[in-house]
């Protein structure tokens, strides 16, 4: 089915619906790269009229990825919530957005509507709102989760503490790990990227990240971020595994680039519950995601690369994950090309992930080839953080030595904190200041060198 | 004088992180002041940056490298990306020749054809690829050996193009990496047999990091060309060939592409 809007005396038509979306999405490289995006400023935003026009209903009968040729569609629509839709139901997607932002749109019923938004009803609104939009719908969404602490409370940005190396090497993970925990950074989860992607990598490093979190009691989780099928495999040899990592992305096919399936992802899921590892809660799954994946695996059906983006969300939702968080400038310039893009995309991925009922976080981050710098990422984290993010990555010194890009200090992360009165996760400010590391009668993390606390005694 | 600077001044106080920076290159252990970094971390922050920043944005010095060349006779190409910033946007565009530096290249029948590429760094390039083709035409005295290609606002993909046009059964592309904040100038050699325009990645053999502090440029040599002589002999780069080669140092550093290597 086309669309149409006579904009000005000038009337545009836009052939059917993913066409329609990608025309009405803000510029960026990546649509400009497939090929989707406007043509002109004034087309874009005759496709935003048409858009704000349709019926929100239109997205459950009208499909931009068939049905039977995709299985994140299918989970898309066999797991849709149609009570949950009702109150939302006979609006527009204008409609919707202006419902959106009204005070009836309080956290409750936002929460309640979680179940009935698809992915493309979430992107579809996103494209026709402002950032400041973004930012205050996100705001009012509280989506809690629990491991062995509480992650998204209202007045907590938590953080994962990310302490890579070019080799893996154990003690220069530790010493990452040590500055980290000692700038009150890590209660989201301690993550490490590996190097090598195998079993007996994994195996060690996650031994070495249990053992310090045991020694010290604290209220947080570990994760090597390897393949789900190494997960799988060193959880099956009786391996330290907290949280199950996997990178997904927004369509079957771009899931097979990263060699996941639903299936493997759910039977990595029940293998963690299984564990019961947890104790305040049992979300065990963490995902990252980003913009851009699907095109860069050609495996985007023609779909806008914000859109796709949004539906890798539904496959988040459906294993109740502790984390989730967009790298959303890591892909580089050819899909986001510089600061007001990564900073665009980051809140469209923010507000459409909460809308949805995940708990998002965001790597502000961005490689050298991109028009970026530390000044957009301060410029990021403070809007992400007004957004209400659930958390952010931080690196020591913002340059991960690994991965070869930037992300947020630890510092950055402390001044953030500050700037908007945000705590960490209370059980792990709890054991902070257990550790004399933290005043909490004044929220601020104490500057104490490695040899005057207990955790100095980690790197040996 | 401020405080900060009676601070950084030596003092008879050892800096407790000083035993953990031998650890890892990470930069552990900045110090604070307030919540934020102090003046001279956020100023080499900025050094590294812009130096990568530079990496990327400098063009390759073309006269520097035929000047070098002496009486040697080489090509200049393009690819289809006029600039840079285009270049960065379109990677499908840096994959291509432009047709007009197409037509400048002869049909011949050689061996192999070195191309000297831009890529994300430039410094790189200018620095490693001639040294690194100079070993190897010593080395490779029983092959036809193209005259060298310098290709401009390149991707990894273009030397397909370039071996096909030229009439040569392996090209071995010379391109400077994205840089890093800590390498800004590391190069990788990307090597493919019987290319064709549209040839899949993994098809090709890579070696990366190559620069002063990395691979060095005679390590790289003897890597490269025992990958050329058993591609020769396997008439095939890629997958098959990595998993053909022995567990060797000599290989050590040597991977096939992977999907995320695309940016290249």
């Amino acid at each position: 089915m086309a669309y149409g809007c006579t904009l000005r005396g000038e009337h545009y038509t836009f052939g059917d619906l993913k066409t329609l979306m990608a025309k009405a999405s803000p510029a960026r490289s990546g649509d400009e790269l497939a090929g989707l995006s406007a043509s002109s400023d004034a087309q874009r935003i005759a496709a935003r009229y048409a858009l704000a026009d349709l019926p929100l209903s239109t997205f459950l009968h009208e499909t931009l990825i068939p049905y039977e040729a995709d299985d994140v569609t299918r989970l898309i629509m066999d797991t849709y919530d149609g009570q949950a839709f009702s109150p939302v139901a006979s609006l527009t997607v204008g409609g919707f957005r202006d419902w959106l932002l009204s005070d009836e749109a309080t956290s409750e019923t936002l929460s309640s509507i979680a179940a009935g938004i698809t992915p493309e009803m979430a992107a579809a609104v996103s494209k026709i709102m402002r950032n400041q939009d973004l930012m205050t719908v996100s705001r009012k969404i509280r989506v809690i989760t629990k491991f062995r602490n509480t992650i998204g409370l209202e007045g907590c940005l938590a953080t994962r503490l990310q302490p890579n190396h070019p080799t893996d090497d154990l003690k220069g993970i530790a010493a990452s790990t040590l500055d980290g925990l000692l700038r009150g950074m890590g209660d989201a989860v301690i993550g490490i990227n590996p190097a090598t992607d195998s079993v007996s990598n994994g195996l060690a490093l996650l031994e070495m990240l249990d053992h310090a979190r045991q020694r010290y009691d604290i209220p947080t989780q570990t994760c090597v971020l390897t393949h789900v099928t190494n997960t799988i495999e060193i959880m099956n040899r009786g391996g330290a595994v907290d949280l199950v990592f996997q990178s997904i992305a927004g369509t079957q096919k771009a899931n097979e680039g990263f060699g996941v399936s639903l299936g493997i992802l759910k039977e990595a899921y029940e293998a963690a519950l299984a564990l019961n590892r947890g104790t305040l809660g049992n979300n065990v799954m963490y995902f990252e995601t980003g913009q851009g994946a699907a095109l860069s695996a050609e495996a985007h059906h023609g779909v806008d690369q914000q859109t796709v983006e949004a539906r890798a969300y539904a496959v988040a939702r459906a294993y109740n994950p502790l984390l989730v968080n967009t790298v959303v400038g890591f892909i580089g310039p050819e899909y986001l090309y510089d600061g007001k893009q990564i900073i665009r995309a980051a809140l469209e991925d923010h507000f459409c992930a909460k809308l949805l009922g995940v708990p998002m976080g965001c790597d502000a981050c961005y490689t050298n080839h991109a028009e970026a710098d530390q000044d957009d990422m301060d410029n990021l984290m403070v809007l992400l953080g007004a957004a209400g993010i659930t958390f952010l990555i931080g690196v020591p010194g913002a340059d991960d030595i690994m991965l070869n890009y930037q992300s947020l200090s630890f510092h950055d992360l402390l001044s953030l904190r500050k700037l908007l009165n945000l705590k960490p996760a209370p059980e792990f400010a709890g054991w902070l200041e257990r550790m004399g590391l933290y005043d909490a009668r004044h929220d601020r993390v104490l500057d104490i060198p490695p040899g005057q606390t207990l955790l100095g005694q980690m790197v040996r | 004088m401020t405080d900060d600077r009676i601070a950084s001044t030596p003092s008879r106080i050892p800096d407790p992180w000083q035993d953990l920076r031998q650890l890892t290159r990470a930069r552990i252990g900045l110090g604070r002041t307030g919540n934020a970094l102090k003046t001279d971390d956020v100023l080499d922050f900025q050094a590294s940056h812009a130096q990568a920043r530079d990496a990327v944005h400098t063009p390759l010095n073309i006269e520097a490298l035929t000047g070098s060349l002496g009486n040697e006779p080489y090509y200049c190409v393009q690819s289809r990306a006029p600039d840079r910033s285009t270049y960065l946007r379109r990677p499908d565009l840096g994959r291509r020749l432009d047709p007009e530096a197409a037509a400048t290249l002869p049909k011949g029948d050689w061996n192999v054809v070195f191309v000297a590429a831009d890529g994300l760094s430039s410094f790189a390039t200018q620095q490693s690829a001639l040294p690194l083709f100079r070993t190897m035409q010593a080395w490779l005295s029983d092959w036809t050996v193209a005259p060298l290609v310098i290709a401009t606002q390149a991707r990894v993909a273009l030397g397909d193009e370039i071996a096909v046009t030229l009439g040569a059964r392996m090209v071995v592309m010379m391109i400077g990496e994205r840089p890093g904040l800590s390498v800004a100038d590391s190069m990788g050699v990307y090597l493919t047999y019987a290319p064709y325009v549209g040839c899949p990645d993994s098809s090709r053999n890579c070696l990366s990091n190559i620069h002063p502090h990395g691979m060095t440029v005679p390590a790289a040599a003897v890597k490269l060309s025992w990958l050329m002589r058993e591609a020769t002999h396997l008439k095939l780069t890629g997958v098959g060939l990595k998993d053909a080669a022995p567990e060797t140092a000599a290989l050590e550093n040597s991977k096939t592409l992977l999907e995320k290597d695309n940016d290249q």
